[in-house]
């Protein structure tokens, strides 16, 4: 669960810290630490919002803008999200995450056998436009941004969300949407994926191609170092990685002709907080040093706005016990604390029951209010940067980007990002790595508690959501209607012409766009997908 | 017989849901114990599991999942273990079950229910005890 690894004598002294990073704590840190990696301020941080961007994007920090509220959100039908998403509003949410059902996921219909018993469960269902305006019905696109958390069917989503946007009277140079859309970590952890490595990054680089002119406060991709992390790597691993994907992304477009500050400006990532807050905060601020190094001196990017490393920090997932499930009330709120002092752009929370399913109206709005009480209460919008010059978490920072570095290039000799995927080269590492943490926290090795330390032997019992078998119903009754009421004529030509274009290697994006606009299904977008680009030969080792 | 070879474990992941940490974890713990362990890989339908399971012969199919949707794919499965015959070999569950959904589960026939967070050896000791038994 990622908690560093304490050493102690007979006397129950802390004789060694080792964090989940491999690196090593020190009980003191003084000048002669910051001395011994050559610490100078000008290059290793600047001033806030100057490269290398070590202490934050904006030269202000949270007295410009606080961060976005951004909890995951989906269940059921488009009806019942769209109220959901209206609760949350009321409460103060700023931004919207969007939580898709498995078949959305993974480009099923919810009628086709594939999707039984699994429509609406994990996230509200989609079949066509239809659901997304029964979704956004109502709510302002031209003032939330909407993250659509969706990688396999990122395109097809993208589309959608611009033709209900434009069927809204929304213009596509006002709306501003995060689609998840990082294949390489689904096939790493989280498993949603469909087509081969090939098509499925070239899907992705439509999107980013597609944007630069189409969608300009659009953040085509959302690189996540979340998942990958939820299935085992370490916290400098989660940020190498990510960092070989964006590059992956990146590559793809410039294979294109597009000048690299044309588009990279408008990259995002998710990166997951639990376990040790020193390490955090550490990783992020390192994380964005290494992102800009990376753009500035690989890429050659002149922009500096084009630099930062902007992102969605929190979840905390892995970190929540099933056991003491109140507790994780407790932990979210060190994660987000972690999150702000890192210099978070967005930040959501993994709710306290979310070990058991997702979450209800209650523990989602508790998760909100974490976020809004740290906001307002606590004096985390004061001053930017607040752990900068500690001579511990300088010395850390530096460390963390010589470890994310050495992670990098441990991927780099094993073939570079993509083949280690393709090959499984780092789900087999990953996995090794969750069953020795695993191993750590059964022994108590790793303290957990709830788990191995402080258990009661009582379970609590909370409240859960209930999953509604009508929804699933209704669902597929209002796909039938669809399919009923639209011209049919429209639908054929649109997905022909999506078929053509996907055969020719064209962008398929505004295809996508146009079959979405005649309600073609998602269903039917994706076979077209599926049936040309086939699917992805998953390397299942353990 | 079949405490005179390695006990031999199908972990599978059936339906859409993608996450594999859990699955792979207890594979590494299974095979660690001595058990012979066969892993099916994501997005696998209740047939296919059950084809598996026949053409590996093996004695207990593991089922990791994390989506919700373990009532309808035990139900399925079950149906499907029942018609081909293969009765004789033991189902059980882990993942993200509420503690409520457990008896039920049992109902439908599965022999333990492990969710997320149960110690390895509780899952070792009970495969061992309930296939010896057998």
């Amino acid at each position: 669960m990622g908690v560093a690894k304490y050493t102690k004598d007979a006397k129950d002294q802390i004789t060694d810290v080792t964090l989940q990073s491999g690196i090593h704590v020190k009980p003191l840190y003084g000048p002669e630490d910051l001395e011994k990696i050559g610490f100078s301020y000008e290059r290793d941080l600047a001033d806030p919002g100057q490269y290398p961007f070590t202490r934050g994007i904006h030269r202000q920090g949270y007295r410009s803008r606080a961060w976005t509220t951004r909890q995951y959100t989906g269940f059921g039908t488009p009806a019942e999200t769209n109220e959901r998403f209206k609760l949350m509003i009321s409460h103060g949410q700023t931004g919207l995450n969007v939580a898709f059902d498995l078949p959305t996921q993974m480009g099923y219909d919810s009628d086709d056998p594939m999707a039984e018993g699994e429509v609406g469960r994990v996230g509200m269902a989609v079949d066509s436009l239809r659901d997304f305006e029964v979704a956004f019905k109502d709510i302002n696109l031209a003032k939330i941004g909407s993250g659509l958390t969706i990688n396999a069917v990122a395109s097809i989503m993208l589309a959608m969300y611009q033709a209900v946007a434009e069927k809204y009277g929304y213009g596509r140079d006002v709306i501003s949407a995060t689609p998840q859309n990082d294949i390489l970590k689904e096939m790493i952890g989280r498993g949603s994926w469909i087509f081969p490595v090939e098509p499925a990054v070239k899907l992705i680089g439509d999107t980013i191609e597609y944007s630069i002119e189409a969608l300009p406060r659009t953040n085509p991709v959302s690189v996540c170092g979340y998942h990958i992390r939820e299935s085992g790597a370490t916290p400098a691993q989660e940020i190498g990685y990510a960092i070989l994907i964006a590059n992956a992304y990146i590559d793809n477009v410039l294979a294109r002709g597009y000048d690299v500050d044309a588009f990279v400006g408008r990259f995002s990532f998710n990166f997951n907080v639990f376990g040790n807050i020193w390490e955090q905060v550490a990783k992020f601020r390192a994380g964005r040093k290494l992102w800009a190094r990376n753009l500035k001196e690989k890429y050659g990017v002149k922009k500096d706005s084009n630099m930062y490393l902007r992102g969605l920090f929190g979840g905390g997932g892995y970190g929540l016990t099933k056991a003491q499930p109140e507790n994780n009330i407790m932990r979210g709120a060190y994660y987000a604390l972690s999150a702000a002092l890192a210099g978070a752009q967005t930040i959501a929370l993994c709710s306290y029951d979310e070990a058991y399913t997702i979450p209800t109206p209650h523990s989602a709005i508790i998760s909100l209010r974490t976020l809004q009480l740290l906001m307002d209460e606590m004096g985390l919008r004061d001053t930017v940067d607040p752990l900068a010059g500690s001579y511990f978490i300088e010395t850390l920072t530096k460390e963390m980007e010589q470890k994310i570095e050495e992670e990098m290039g441990r991927i780099e000799k094993a073939g570079g990002i993509t083949q280690a995927v393709a090959t499984g080269y780092i789900q087999r590492l990953v996995a090794r790595q969750a069953y020795e943490f695993e191993k750590g926290i059964q022994s108590g090795e790793l303290l957990k508690v709830g788990v191995n330390i402080y258990t009661d032997e009582q379970p609590m019992d909370v409240e859960l959501h209930e999953y509604n078998w009508e929804s699933a119903e209704k669902q597929i009754e209002g796909l039938k209607q669809v399919k009923r009421e639209r011209n049919n004529r429209d639908v054929a030509r649109t997905l022909a012409a999506l078929e053509q274009a996907t055969k020719e290697g064209k962008n398929v994006m505004p295809y996508l766009v146009e079959c979405c606009k005649a309600y073609a299904t998602l269903g039917e977008m994706t076979a077209i997908f599926r049936n040309i680009y086939g699917e992805f030969d998953e390397p299942s080792l353990f | 017989m079949k405490n005179q070879r390695e006990i031999k474990v199908l972990v599978a992941k059936p339906g859409l849901d993608g996450h594999d940490r859990g699955a792979k974890v207890v594979a590494h713990a299974l095979k660690e114990a001595g058990m012979e362990v066969i892993y099916t890989g994501l997005h696998r339908t209740v047939d296919q599991i059950v084809r598996i399971a026949i053409q590996e012969d093996v004695d207990i199919i593991g089922l990791s999942i994390m989506s919700g949707a373990h009532i309808p794919i035990v139900e399925k499965l079950m149906k499907k273990v029942g018609q081909e015959g293969i009765g004789d070999k033991m189902v059980i569950v882990g993942g993200v079950i509420p503690n409520k959904d457990i008896a039920r589960l049992e109902n439908l026939g599965v022999s333990g229910v492990f969710p997320g967070g149960t110690p390895f050896s509780d899952i070792v000791t009970f495969i061992n005890d309930h296939v010896k038994q057998a």
